[in-house]
């Protein structure tokens, strides 16, 4: 049996308490109106958005002169033809003309300014009011996933019956004892946004779709109440299959027969295809929506492919993180080995739909789809090209060596780089669409992962304490112990 | 001094990884084991090193993802720089989206087939290759194992005859 270090403990209820205040501290800076956005553009304008600014005054003011230079250049014309007939008159009228002129055009581009800079400012609003809300989402799923992740991994091992590894079944099993707490967090987290408490969703704000055509003819679908309902199905139906998976396990524990193995074969196979269905449909629901008007075929299978290597290495991590402990005796090299394979393969395969979702967008260049990279290129350059060297080549080049992956250190090297990859890559798919160029991984982002970490460690591991290690009557465990690669 | 060696015969792979195990012990040296199909372990047990295949592999797939590189960024950008369908050829990272799936089968290709023939060149295979095959039913059904002889003829026969060998030969090699 595991007992829960208290150290361990103590560090996870710290994430915690620093993570909460941090993400309180998030939700009080962020400005309540267009007022404290000016203020905040003003101080920063020596930033990003400043700059801007000053390029549209800049624009105008060239306007203005050119609009100048051209009349003071027709009343040079004109007075020269005219001069024979009435210089001193016609002078006058001249230099009258432009000076209307010019005084006409410079109230209207001032008052269309005007108008553009409320209109930027009400943005900028939004995005800030968004940036805690984001940050809290990209870590609330992004946990949620990789508990998902490892249940996933999980249902295929049992179904595969892989005879490596039901010594790992308990620790996958104390990882997904997540999923439970992860979800309802997340249902709530959207059902404060179909409570209108942020504008994550923009097709949930029925001023939007009003005015916006493509949201309109989406709203069968894209609509809260059906919205909510299936995520509430997905959830639900998780749930129900990693609780009957662990109990059935305990109890195939206590069993004189192989009925509760057989069981669980059954319902793995049921889940897997229930799996499929659902994290395709949770992808366009959770993730793609944030984006209304773009779509892509393949990126539930991208997401799945995110999760599912974040998972493979949560389980890597605290499988190395227990072993150091002393708690897996049975755990060996070999099977540290298969983990990290998978944590190579899994990393390659996710690098392959990402490429595929980018370069066939690119190839094409339709602008309805190309928008989509457009701002993550040139707005998140750094995050958007750096998912790519974390969670490829950096993985590849270190784990394609066979020693390498039994050495402890190497592997949680890769693992923490991997794991921070995949954050990125769900900043990636969420940020662009909420928060747009205002991103930053600041306070709220970084006390957002905090305390998401905080819980998950804390549940994991105190799920980890409630049974023991080692299942007892697995028909493949007496193989699975003497696992040799 | 002669080049007399002992043929020792087994017909069951425990039985052959047994008897490599305590002929190592004994320090005979072992010359060549000849087996039908792959034994699980015996390269460990008989020592033998392990292979540097995989290293040669990585070397060849990044001498393919040069060469394709180098290949492209040539024709494409260097040499005659098209508008093709608007595709950017004013650098190559700019167009490098459209390089990436030859750049990976150029890898894959070069590192598959460089190290096939490294495997044919280090283990002296090719087509009218004279078979080195000391006994046919090696191929079929039996294992055999060489061990050379040092004036220890004698104790060496007695030796394999121990180690459930089916047969030992002494054999005069050339």
């Amino acid at each position: 049996m595991y007992t829960f270090s208290s150290k361990l403990k103590t560090f996870s209820i710290i994430l915690m308490a620093v993570g909460l205040l941090g993400i309180g501290y998030g939700f009080l800076t962020a400005p309540k109106d267009i007022q404290e956005v000016e203020k905040i553009l003003a101080s920063e304008s020596h930033g990003g958005h400043g700059e801007v600014k000053h390029e549209v005054a800049a624009e105008a003011e060239e306007a203005d002169t050119v609009v100048a230079d051209h009349k003071e250049v027709e009343a040079a014309v004109e007075a020269t033809e005219a001069h024979a007939v009435v210089e001193g008159h016609n002078e006058v009228a001249a230099a009258v003309e432009p000076t209307e002129a010019h005084a006409a055009v410079e109230n209207h581009s001032e008052v269309s300014e005007a108008a553009e800079h409320e209109e930027h400012l009400t943005h900028v609003l939004h995005q800030l009011q968004n940036k805690p809300w984001a940050a809290l989402y990209v870590a609330c799923i992004f946990f949620m996933l990789i508990s998902m992740g490892v249940l996933a991994f999980y249902a295929i091992q049992q179904v595969a019956q892989a005879g490596w590894s039901p010594v790992l079944f308990r620790v996958m099993q104390g990882i997904t004892a997540y999923l439970p707490v992860g979800s309802v967090l997340f249902f709530i987290f959207l059902v404060l946004c179909g409570l209108h408490f942020n504008h994550l969703f923009i097709w949930l704000d029925p001023e939007v779709v009003a005015h916006d055509k493509l949201i309109a003819t989406k709203s069968g679908y894209l609509n809260f109440p059906f919205w909510i309902v299936r995520a509430a199905i997905f959830l639900i139906g998780w749930n129900l299959y990693r609780y009957y998976s662990a109990k059935n396990c305990l109890a195939q524990d206590e069993s004189n027969d192989d009925s509760f193995y057989k069981k669980n074969f059954n319902i793995s196979a049921g889940f897997l295809v229930f799996f499929i269905v659902t994290e395709s449909i949770m992808s366009w629901d959770w993730i793609m929506s944030i984006d209304p008007h773009w779509f892509s075929t393949l990126f539930g299978w991208y997401v799945f492919a995110s999760f599912f290597v974040s998972g493979i290495t949560m389980i890597a991590m605290v499988t190395l993180y227990l072993k150091s402990r002393g708690y897996l005796e049975h755990v060996n090299t070999s099977h540290i080995h298969d983990l990290a394979k998978f944590m190579f393969g899994f990393s390659v395969f996710w690098t392959y739909l990402w490429f595929s979702q980018f370069m066939l967008i690119w190839y094409a260049n339709i602008p309805e789809e190309i928008t989509y990279f457009i701002t993550r290129i040139e707005l998140y350059n750094l995050p958007f090209f750096g998912a790519i060297v974390m969670n490829f080549l950096f993985p590849i080049l270190i784990l394609v060596n066979t020693d390498f992956k039994r050495i402890t250190w190497i592997l949680v090297m890769a693992g923490v780089v991997i794991l921070a990859g995949h954050y990125i890559d769900f900043f990636n798919m969420i940020m662009p669409g909420t928060v747009g160029d205002r991103w930053f991984i600041g306070i709220s982002e970084i006390a957002s992962v905090l305390f998401f970490l905080g819980l998950f460690i804390f549940v994991v591991f105190t799920a980890l304490a409630k049974s023991p290690l080692l299942p007892k009557r697995n028909p493949y465990i007496e193989e699975s112990k003497h696992f040799h690669y | 001094m002669s080049n007399k060696v002992i043929y020792a015969i087994y017909n069951d792979d425990d039985i052959l990884m047994d008897a490599v195990k305590q002929t190592r012990a004994a320090h005979h040296h072992i010359e060549e084991v000849f087996t039908p199909f792959p034994v699980h372990g015996l390269d460990k047990a008989m020592g033998l090193a392990p292979t540097r295949l995989a290293i040669c592999a990585f070397i060849y797939g990044c001498i393919g993802i040069s060469f394709a590189t180098w290949m492209m960024n040539f024709v494409m950008i260097q040499d005659w720089p098209q508008d093709i369908g608007g595709k950017p050829s004013f650098s190559y990272i700019e167009n490098m989206p459209a390089f990436v799936p030859i750049m990976f089968e150029m890898t894959v290709f070069f590192a598959a087939h460089l190290m096939v023939i490294t495997f044919y060149m280090r283990s002296k295979l090719w087509p009218f290759k004279q078979a080195e095959n000391p006994d046919v039913r090696t191929t079929d059904d039996h294992f055999l194992m060489e061990v050379a002889v040092n004036n220890n003829e004698e104790e060496l026969v007695s030796f394999f005859k121990n180690t459930g060998a089916v047969e030992v030969k002494v054999i005069e090699k050339h």
